[in-house]
Protein backbone atom coordinates (compact mmCIF):
# COMPACT_ATOMS: atom_id res chain seq x y z
CA UNK A 1 0.00 0.00 0.00
CA UNK A 2 1.46 3.38 -0.96
CA UNK A 3 1.79 5.45 2.16
CA UNK A 4 1.29 9.17 1.89
CA UNK A 5 2.66 11.05 4.87
CA UNK A 6 2.64 14.84 5.09
CA UNK A 7 3.57 17.08 7.96
CA UNK A 8 2.42 20.66 8.38
CA UNK A 9 4.96 22.35 10.62
CA UNK A 10 6.82 25.53 11.46
CA UNK A 11 10.61 25.80 11.53
CA UNK A 12 10.72 27.26 15.02
CA UNK A 13 8.07 25.09 16.65
CA UNK A 14 9.29 22.48 19.14
CA UNK A 15 5.95 20.72 18.70
CA UNK A 16 6.23 20.11 14.97
CA UNK A 17 9.93 19.24 15.34
CA UNK A 18 8.89 16.46 17.74
CA UNK A 19 6.97 14.78 14.95
CA UNK A 20 9.89 15.17 12.54
CA UNK A 21 12.15 13.39 15.04
CA UNK A 22 9.74 10.48 15.43
CA UNK A 23 9.31 10.06 11.66
CA UNK A 24 13.11 10.21 11.20
CA UNK A 25 13.64 7.65 13.95
CA UNK A 26 11.25 5.25 12.25
CA UNK A 27 12.59 5.91 8.76
CA UNK A 28 9.27 7.21 7.42
CA UNK A 29 9.56 9.41 4.35
CA UNK A 30 7.29 12.42 4.49
CA UNK A 31 6.45 15.61 2.66
CA UNK A 32 7.00 18.69 4.79
CA UNK A 33 4.86 21.79 4.43
CA UNK A 34 6.13 24.93 6.14
CA UNK A 35 3.41 27.08 7.70
CA UNK A 36 3.66 30.73 8.69
CA UNK A 37 2.12 30.59 12.14
CA UNK A 38 2.71 34.19 13.13
CA UNK A 39 -0.92 35.00 12.43
CA UNK A 40 -4.07 33.11 11.44
CA UNK A 41 -4.25 35.14 8.22
CA UNK A 42 -0.99 33.59 7.01
CA UNK A 43 -1.99 30.01 7.70
CA UNK A 44 -2.70 27.87 4.66
CA UNK A 45 -6.29 26.90 3.80
CA UNK A 46 -5.28 23.26 4.15
CA UNK A 47 -4.04 23.74 7.71
CA UNK A 48 -7.26 25.51 8.65
CA UNK A 49 -9.24 22.73 7.00
CA UNK A 50 -7.43 19.94 8.85
CA UNK A 51 -7.23 21.69 12.21
CA UNK A 52 -10.25 24.00 12.35
CA UNK A 53 -10.55 24.04 16.14
CA UNK A 54 -7.00 24.87 17.16
CA UNK A 55 -5.56 26.11 13.83
CA UNK A 56 -2.11 24.96 14.90
CA UNK A 57 0.88 22.96 13.77
CA UNK A 58 1.81 20.17 13.77
CA UNK A 59 -0.74 18.36 11.66
CA UNK A 60 0.22 14.93 10.41
CA UNK A 61 -1.67 13.81 7.34
CA UNK A 62 -1.55 10.06 6.82
CA UNK A 63 -3.23 8.90 3.64
CA UNK A 64 -5.38 12.01 3.76
CA UNK A 65 -6.43 11.66 7.40
CA UNK A 66 -5.30 14.37 9.84
CA UNK A 67 -3.81 13.61 13.26
CA UNK A 68 -3.49 16.54 15.65
CA UNK A 69 -1.60 17.52 18.83
CA UNK A 70 2.10 16.63 18.97
CA UNK A 71 1.96 14.10 21.83
CA UNK A 72 -1.06 12.38 20.28
CA UNK A 73 0.76 12.29 16.93
CA UNK A 74 3.82 10.71 18.59
CA UNK A 75 1.68 7.88 19.95
CA UNK A 76 -0.06 7.49 16.59
CA UNK A 77 3.28 7.25 14.80
CA UNK A 78 4.52 4.70 17.34
CA UNK A 79 1.40 2.56 16.97
CA UNK A 80 1.35 2.72 13.17
CA UNK A 81 5.05 2.11 12.41
CA UNK A 82 6.39 -0.51 14.77
CA UNK A 83 10.16 -0.21 14.11
CA UNK A 84 12.26 1.56 16.76
CA UNK A 85 9.47 1.93 19.32
CA UNK A 86 9.43 5.14 21.33
CA UNK A 87 7.27 3.80 24.14
CA UNK A 88 8.37 0.88 26.32
CA UNK A 89 6.37 -2.38 26.58
CA UNK A 90 5.71 -2.25 30.30
CA UNK A 91 2.40 -0.44 31.11
CA UNK A 92 3.84 1.35 34.13
CA UNK A 93 6.84 2.67 32.22
CA UNK A 94 4.61 3.77 29.35
CA UNK A 95 2.40 5.56 31.81
CA UNK A 96 5.34 7.35 33.40
CA UNK A 97 6.55 8.51 29.96
CA UNK A 98 3.09 9.89 29.19
CA UNK A 99 2.81 11.54 32.60
CA UNK A 100 6.17 13.32 32.34
CA UNK A 101 5.59 14.36 28.73
CA UNK A 102 2.40 16.12 29.82
CA UNK A 103 4.29 17.59 32.78
CA UNK A 104 6.71 19.24 30.35
CA UNK A 105 3.92 20.81 28.31
CA UNK A 106 1.63 21.77 31.17
CA UNK A 107 4.02 22.62 34.01
CA UNK A 108 7.47 23.42 32.60
CA UNK A 109 6.73 25.49 29.54
CA UNK A 110 4.14 28.05 30.72
CA UNK A 111 6.37 29.55 33.43
CA UNK A 112 9.21 29.93 30.91
CA UNK A 113 7.05 32.39 28.96
CA UNK A 114 5.87 34.00 32.18
CA UNK A 115 9.47 34.55 33.28
CA UNK A 116 10.43 35.96 29.88
CA UNK A 117 7.52 38.35 29.65
CA UNK A 118 7.11 39.17 33.32
CA UNK A 119 9.02 41.53 35.53
CA UNK A 120 10.10 41.77 39.14
CA UNK A 121 8.48 39.36 41.57
CA UNK A 122 6.35 37.65 38.95
CA UNK A 123 9.46 36.92 36.90
CA UNK A 124 11.34 35.58 39.92
CA UNK A 125 8.46 33.34 40.90
CA UNK A 126 8.17 31.95 37.36
CA UNK A 127 11.92 31.42 37.14
CA UNK A 128 11.84 29.45 40.38
CA UNK A 129 8.94 27.36 39.07
CA UNK A 130 10.90 26.40 35.96
CA UNK A 131 13.93 25.51 38.05
CA UNK A 132 11.78 23.26 40.25
CA UNK A 133 10.43 21.49 37.16
CA UNK A 134 13.93 20.97 35.78
CA UNK A 135 15.12 19.61 39.10
CA UNK A 136 12.22 17.16 39.03
CA UNK A 137 13.15 16.04 35.53
CA UNK A 138 16.76 15.63 36.64
CA UNK A 139 15.38 13.16 39.17
CA UNK A 140 13.32 11.36 36.55
CA UNK A 141 16.38 10.93 34.33
CA UNK A 142 18.04 9.23 37.29
CA UNK A 143 21.51 9.08 35.74
CA UNK A 144 20.35 7.40 32.52
CA UNK A 145 21.71 8.44 29.17
CA UNK A 146 18.23 9.19 27.84
CA UNK A 147 14.78 9.21 29.46
CA UNK A 148 14.08 6.24 27.19
CA UNK A 149 17.17 4.38 28.39
CA UNK A 150 19.91 3.69 25.84
CA UNK A 151 17.95 5.21 22.98
CA UNK A 152 15.60 8.17 22.81
CA UNK A 153 11.94 7.61 23.59
CA UNK A 154 8.73 9.58 23.75
CA UNK A 155 9.78 11.56 26.80
CA UNK A 156 13.12 12.56 25.28
CA UNK A 157 11.31 13.77 22.17
CA UNK A 158 8.77 15.68 24.27
CA UNK A 159 11.65 17.30 26.16
CA UNK A 160 13.16 18.70 22.95
CA UNK A 161 12.09 22.15 24.11
CA UNK A 162 14.35 21.87 27.13
CA UNK A 163 17.33 20.51 25.20
CA UNK A 164 17.34 23.24 22.59
CA UNK A 165 14.82 26.06 22.84
CA UNK A 166 15.26 26.66 26.56
CA UNK A 167 19.00 27.05 26.16
CA UNK A 168 18.54 29.53 23.33
CA UNK A 169 16.04 31.44 25.47
CA UNK A 170 18.54 31.41 28.29
CA UNK A 171 21.25 32.88 26.07
CA UNK A 172 19.02 35.59 24.66
CA UNK A 173 17.38 36.64 27.91
CA UNK A 174 20.18 36.07 30.41
CA UNK A 175 17.72 34.19 32.64
CA UNK A 176 19.38 31.15 34.18
CA UNK A 177 16.78 28.44 33.99
CA UNK A 178 19.03 25.43 33.57
CA UNK A 179 22.39 25.36 35.35
CA UNK A 180 25.09 22.73 35.70
CA UNK A 181 25.25 23.01 39.47
CA UNK A 182 21.55 22.17 39.96
CA UNK A 183 20.99 19.84 37.00
CA UNK A 184 24.24 18.28 35.83
CA UNK A 185 22.64 15.10 34.49
CA UNK A 186 19.96 17.00 32.59
CA UNK A 187 22.60 19.26 31.00
CA UNK A 188 24.54 16.20 29.85
CA UNK A 189 21.29 14.77 28.47
CA UNK A 190 20.68 18.01 26.52
CA UNK A 191 24.03 17.65 24.75
CA UNK A 192 23.49 13.94 24.03
CA UNK A 193 19.98 14.57 22.74
CA UNK A 194 20.75 17.41 20.34
CA UNK A 195 23.67 15.54 18.82
CA UNK A 196 21.99 12.17 18.33
CA UNK A 197 21.06 11.07 14.83
CA UNK A 198 17.27 11.32 14.68
CA UNK A 199 17.38 14.76 16.31
CA UNK A 200 20.26 16.77 14.90
CA UNK A 201 18.72 17.43 11.48
CA UNK A 202 15.43 18.38 13.09
CA UNK A 203 16.31 21.40 15.16
CA UNK A 204 15.85 25.00 14.04
CA UNK A 205 19.00 26.76 12.81
CA UNK A 206 20.40 28.19 16.03
CA UNK A 207 21.26 31.66 14.71
CA UNK A 208 17.88 32.02 13.11
CA UNK A 209 16.13 31.10 16.38
CA UNK A 210 18.32 33.50 18.37
CA UNK A 211 17.52 36.32 15.95
CA UNK A 212 13.82 35.45 16.07
CA UNK A 213 13.74 35.44 19.87
CA UNK A 214 15.68 38.70 20.18
CA UNK A 215 13.30 40.31 17.75
CA UNK A 216 10.25 38.97 19.57
CA UNK A 217 11.49 39.99 23.01
CA UNK A 218 12.42 43.48 21.91
CA UNK A 219 8.77 43.98 21.03
CA UNK A 220 9.36 44.30 17.34
CA UNK A 221 6.69 41.73 16.86
CA UNK A 222 6.56 38.17 15.71
CA UNK A 223 8.19 37.91 12.32
CA UNK A 224 8.98 34.69 10.56
CA UNK B 1 1.97 -8.10 42.26
CA UNK B 2 -1.49 -8.71 43.70
CA UNK B 3 -3.91 -7.20 41.25
CA UNK B 4 -6.51 -6.64 43.94
CA UNK B 5 -4.11 -4.26 45.61
CA UNK B 6 -5.64 -1.24 43.96
CA UNK B 7 -6.58 2.03 45.64
CA UNK B 8 -8.17 5.18 44.33
CA UNK B 9 -7.81 8.50 46.11
CA UNK B 10 -10.68 10.73 45.10
CA UNK B 11 -13.40 13.17 45.87
CA UNK B 12 -17.06 12.48 45.04
CA UNK B 13 -17.79 15.71 43.09
CA UNK B 14 -14.77 15.27 40.83
CA UNK B 15 -15.47 14.18 37.25
CA UNK B 16 -11.80 13.29 36.87
CA UNK B 17 -12.00 10.79 39.71
CA UNK B 18 -15.06 9.23 38.06
CA UNK B 19 -12.98 8.43 35.02
CA UNK B 20 -10.62 6.22 37.01
CA UNK B 21 -13.49 4.46 38.79
CA UNK B 22 -15.48 3.82 35.60
CA UNK B 23 -12.39 2.35 33.93
CA UNK B 24 -11.78 0.02 36.88
CA UNK B 25 -15.44 -1.00 36.86
CA UNK B 26 -15.29 -1.82 33.15
CA UNK B 27 -12.37 -4.14 33.87
CA UNK B 28 -14.13 -5.58 36.97
CA UNK B 29 -11.16 -4.65 39.14
CA UNK B 30 -11.80 -4.55 42.86
CA UNK B 31 -10.40 -1.46 44.48
CA UNK B 32 -10.42 0.42 47.74
CA UNK B 33 -11.74 3.95 47.48
CA UNK B 34 -10.49 6.71 49.76
CA UNK B 35 -12.54 9.91 49.91
CA UNK B 36 -10.28 12.92 50.32
CA UNK B 37 -11.83 15.54 52.53
CA UNK B 38 -10.25 18.34 50.50
CA UNK B 39 -11.78 21.11 52.61
CA UNK B 40 -9.87 19.79 55.58
CA UNK B 41 -6.59 19.83 53.63
CA UNK B 42 -4.90 17.15 51.61
CA UNK B 43 -4.05 13.82 53.19
CA UNK B 44 -0.51 12.58 53.76
CA UNK B 45 -1.14 9.78 51.32
CA UNK B 46 -2.25 12.17 48.58
CA UNK B 47 0.72 14.49 49.04
CA UNK B 48 3.10 11.54 49.09
CA UNK B 49 1.62 9.84 46.01
CA UNK B 50 1.15 12.95 43.91
CA UNK B 51 3.87 15.36 44.98
CA UNK B 52 3.99 17.03 41.55
CA UNK B 53 0.34 18.06 41.18
CA UNK B 54 -1.10 17.28 44.63
CA UNK B 55 -4.41 16.46 42.98
CA UNK B 56 -6.97 13.69 42.81
CA UNK B 57 -7.49 11.20 41.29
CA UNK B 58 -4.51 9.08 42.20
CA UNK B 59 -4.50 5.37 41.40
CA UNK B 60 -2.20 3.32 43.58
CA UNK B 61 -1.43 -0.11 42.15
CA UNK B 62 0.65 -2.13 44.55
CA UNK B 63 3.03 0.55 45.72
CA UNK B 64 3.05 2.59 42.51
CA UNK B 65 1.02 5.79 42.24
CA UNK B 66 -0.35 6.90 38.89
CA UNK B 67 -1.69 10.42 38.42
CA UNK B 68 -3.69 12.43 35.87
CA UNK B 69 -7.09 10.97 35.00
CA UNK B 70 -6.52 10.27 31.30
CA UNK B 71 -3.09 8.79 32.01
CA UNK B 72 -4.74 6.59 34.66
CA UNK B 73 -7.45 5.38 32.27
CA UNK B 74 -4.84 4.36 29.71
CA UNK B 75 -2.82 2.61 32.40
CA UNK B 76 -5.91 0.67 33.49
CA UNK B 77 -6.62 -0.30 29.88
CA UNK B 78 -3.08 -1.55 29.27
CA UNK B 79 -2.61 -3.29 32.60
CA UNK B 80 -5.86 -5.25 32.74
CA UNK B 81 -5.65 -6.14 29.10
CA UNK B 82 -7.83 -9.26 29.35
CA UNK B 83 -10.88 -7.16 30.23
CA UNK B 84 -13.02 -5.25 27.69
CA UNK B 85 -10.90 -2.71 25.77
CA UNK B 86 -11.31 0.92 26.64
CA UNK B 87 -9.27 2.52 23.86
CA UNK B 88 -10.10 1.53 20.28
CA UNK B 89 -7.66 -0.86 18.63
CA UNK B 90 -7.19 1.16 15.45
CA UNK B 91 -4.42 3.80 15.77
CA UNK B 92 -6.40 6.48 13.94
CA UNK B 93 -9.47 5.93 16.11
CA UNK B 94 -7.24 6.05 19.18
CA UNK B 95 -5.75 9.36 18.06
CA UNK B 96 -9.26 10.73 17.45
CA UNK B 97 -10.47 9.65 20.90
CA UNK B 98 -7.38 11.18 22.52
CA UNK B 99 -7.85 14.41 20.58
CA UNK B 100 -11.42 14.88 21.77
CA UNK B 101 -10.52 13.97 25.35
CA UNK B 102 -7.79 16.64 25.31
CA UNK B 103 -10.26 19.14 23.80
CA UNK B 104 -12.75 18.41 26.58
CA UNK B 105 -10.17 19.00 29.28
CA UNK B 106 -8.45 22.02 27.77
CA UNK B 107 -11.33 23.88 26.17
CA UNK B 108 -14.78 22.53 26.87
CA UNK B 109 -14.92 21.78 30.60
CA UNK B 110 -13.21 25.07 31.53
CA UNK B 111 -16.02 26.87 29.66
CA UNK B 112 -18.61 24.96 31.74
CA UNK B 113 -16.89 26.16 34.89
CA UNK B 114 -16.86 29.70 33.52
CA UNK B 115 -20.67 29.67 33.31
CA UNK B 116 -20.86 29.11 37.05
CA UNK B 117 -18.17 31.64 37.90
CA UNK B 118 -19.05 34.29 35.33
CA UNK B 119 -19.47 37.78 36.65
CA UNK B 120 -22.07 39.65 34.69
CA UNK B 121 -24.62 38.69 32.06
CA UNK B 122 -22.29 39.22 29.06
CA UNK B 123 -19.63 36.95 30.47
CA UNK B 124 -22.24 34.31 31.24
CA UNK B 125 -23.73 34.46 27.74
CA UNK B 126 -20.27 34.19 26.18
CA UNK B 127 -19.46 31.13 28.28
CA UNK B 128 -22.78 29.48 27.40
CA UNK B 129 -22.15 30.13 23.70
CA UNK B 130 -18.74 28.47 23.99
CA UNK B 131 -20.20 25.39 25.66
CA UNK B 132 -22.94 25.13 23.03
CA UNK B 133 -20.42 25.49 20.20
CA UNK B 134 -18.39 22.68 21.73
CA UNK B 135 -21.45 20.46 22.03
CA UNK B 136 -22.21 20.89 18.34
CA UNK B 137 -18.68 19.70 17.55
CA UNK B 138 -19.07 16.78 19.93
CA UNK B 139 -22.42 15.83 18.41
CA UNK B 140 -20.66 15.58 15.05
CA UNK B 141 -17.78 13.64 16.60
CA UNK B 142 -20.28 11.22 18.11
CA UNK B 143 -21.70 10.49 14.67
CA UNK B 144 -18.23 9.75 13.28
CA UNK B 145 -16.88 7.75 16.23
CA UNK B 146 -19.97 5.70 17.08
CA UNK B 147 -20.74 4.74 13.47
CA UNK B 148 -24.37 4.26 14.38
CA UNK B 149 -23.67 2.36 17.59
CA UNK B 150 -24.64 3.25 21.13
CA UNK B 151 -21.44 4.84 22.39
CA UNK B 152 -18.41 6.77 21.10
CA UNK B 153 -16.58 3.50 21.68
CA UNK B 154 -19.13 1.43 19.72
CA UNK B 155 -21.21 -1.23 21.48
CA UNK B 156 -19.47 -0.66 24.79
CA UNK B 157 -18.33 2.41 26.70
CA UNK B 158 -14.85 3.47 25.61
CA UNK B 159 -12.22 6.10 26.30
CA UNK B 160 -14.09 9.06 24.87
CA UNK B 161 -17.36 8.04 26.51
CA UNK B 162 -15.52 8.06 29.84
CA UNK B 163 -13.66 11.30 29.11
CA UNK B 164 -16.87 13.13 28.20
CA UNK B 165 -19.51 11.29 30.21
CA UNK B 166 -17.81 12.09 33.52
CA UNK B 167 -18.83 15.74 32.99
CA UNK B 168 -22.56 14.98 32.63
CA UNK B 169 -23.44 15.53 36.28
CA UNK B 170 -21.83 18.98 36.23
CA UNK B 171 -23.48 19.67 32.88
CA UNK B 172 -26.87 18.86 34.40
CA UNK B 173 -26.13 21.05 37.42
CA UNK B 174 -25.19 23.90 35.07
CA UNK B 175 -28.44 23.42 33.13
CA UNK B 176 -30.37 23.48 36.38
CA UNK B 177 -28.66 26.59 37.71
CA UNK B 178 -28.69 28.56 34.48
CA UNK B 179 -32.15 27.47 33.35
CA UNK B 180 -30.78 26.60 29.91
CA UNK B 181 -30.91 23.22 28.19
CA UNK B 182 -27.39 22.67 26.92
CA UNK B 183 -28.07 19.18 25.57
CA UNK B 184 -31.29 19.30 23.59
CA UNK B 185 -33.41 17.36 21.14
CA UNK B 186 -33.11 20.30 18.74
CA UNK B 187 -29.33 20.78 18.75
CA UNK B 188 -27.76 17.60 20.10
CA UNK B 189 -30.24 14.73 19.76
CA UNK B 190 -27.61 12.00 19.53
CA UNK B 191 -25.73 13.26 22.60
CA UNK B 192 -28.96 13.60 24.55
CA UNK B 193 -29.70 9.92 24.06
CA UNK B 194 -26.09 8.93 24.59
CA UNK B 195 -26.06 10.78 27.92
CA UNK B 196 -28.95 8.70 29.28
CA UNK B 197 -27.37 5.47 28.08
CA UNK B 198 -24.03 6.42 29.61
CA UNK B 199 -25.47 7.37 32.99
CA UNK B 200 -27.44 4.13 33.26
CA UNK B 201 -24.52 1.90 32.34
CA UNK B 202 -23.52 -0.58 35.02
CA UNK B 203 -19.95 0.74 35.14
CA UNK B 204 -21.16 4.30 35.65
CA UNK B 205 -24.32 4.55 37.67
CA UNK B 206 -22.88 3.95 41.12
CA UNK B 207 -20.12 6.52 40.72
CA UNK B 208 -22.14 9.28 39.04
CA UNK B 209 -23.02 11.85 41.73
CA UNK B 210 -26.64 12.75 42.31
CA UNK B 211 -27.49 16.02 40.51
CA UNK B 212 -29.25 17.58 43.53
CA UNK B 213 -26.37 16.83 45.85
CA UNK B 214 -23.86 18.14 43.31
CA UNK B 215 -25.92 21.32 42.77
CA UNK B 216 -25.81 22.02 46.52
CA UNK B 217 -22.07 21.45 46.49
CA UNK B 218 -21.70 23.72 43.44
CA UNK B 219 -23.64 26.54 45.10
CA UNK B 220 -21.43 26.29 48.15
CA UNK B 221 -18.23 26.41 46.07
CA UNK B 222 -19.41 29.46 44.12
CA UNK B 223 -20.54 31.25 47.28
CA UNK B 224 -17.20 30.58 48.87
CA UNK B 225 -15.30 31.84 45.80
CA UNK B 226 -17.41 34.95 45.52
CA UNK B 227 -17.25 35.66 49.21
CA UNK B 228 -13.57 34.96 49.52
CA UNK B 229 -12.22 37.12 46.71
CA UNK B 230 -13.26 40.30 44.96
CA UNK B 231 -14.48 39.88 41.37
CA UNK B 232 -11.55 39.56 38.91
Amino acid sequence: MAEEVKLFGAWGSPFSRRVEIALELKGIPFEYIEENVSDDKFKSPLLLKYNPIHKKVPVLLHNGKPVLESLIILEYVDETWKDNPILPEDPHERTMARFWARFIDEKCMPPVWKALLGTGEEREKALEEVRECLKTLEGVLNGKRFFGGETIGLLDIAANFIAFWLRVIQEVSGLEFLTADKCPVLIKWCDEFVSCNPVKEHLPPRDKLIAFMKNWLSGDGWTD
Amino acid sequence: MAKSDVKVLGSWPSPFVMRARIALNIKSVNYEYFEERLREGKSELLLKSNPVHKKIPVLIHGDKPICESLVIVQYIDETWSSGPSILPSDPYERATARFWAAYLDEKWFPSIRTIGMAQGEDARKAAIAQVEEGLVLLEEAFGKCSKGKRFFGGDQIGYLDIAFGCFLAWLRVTEKMSGIKLLSEANTPALLNWADRFCSDAAVKDVMPDTEKLAEFGKMVIAKMRGAAPPK
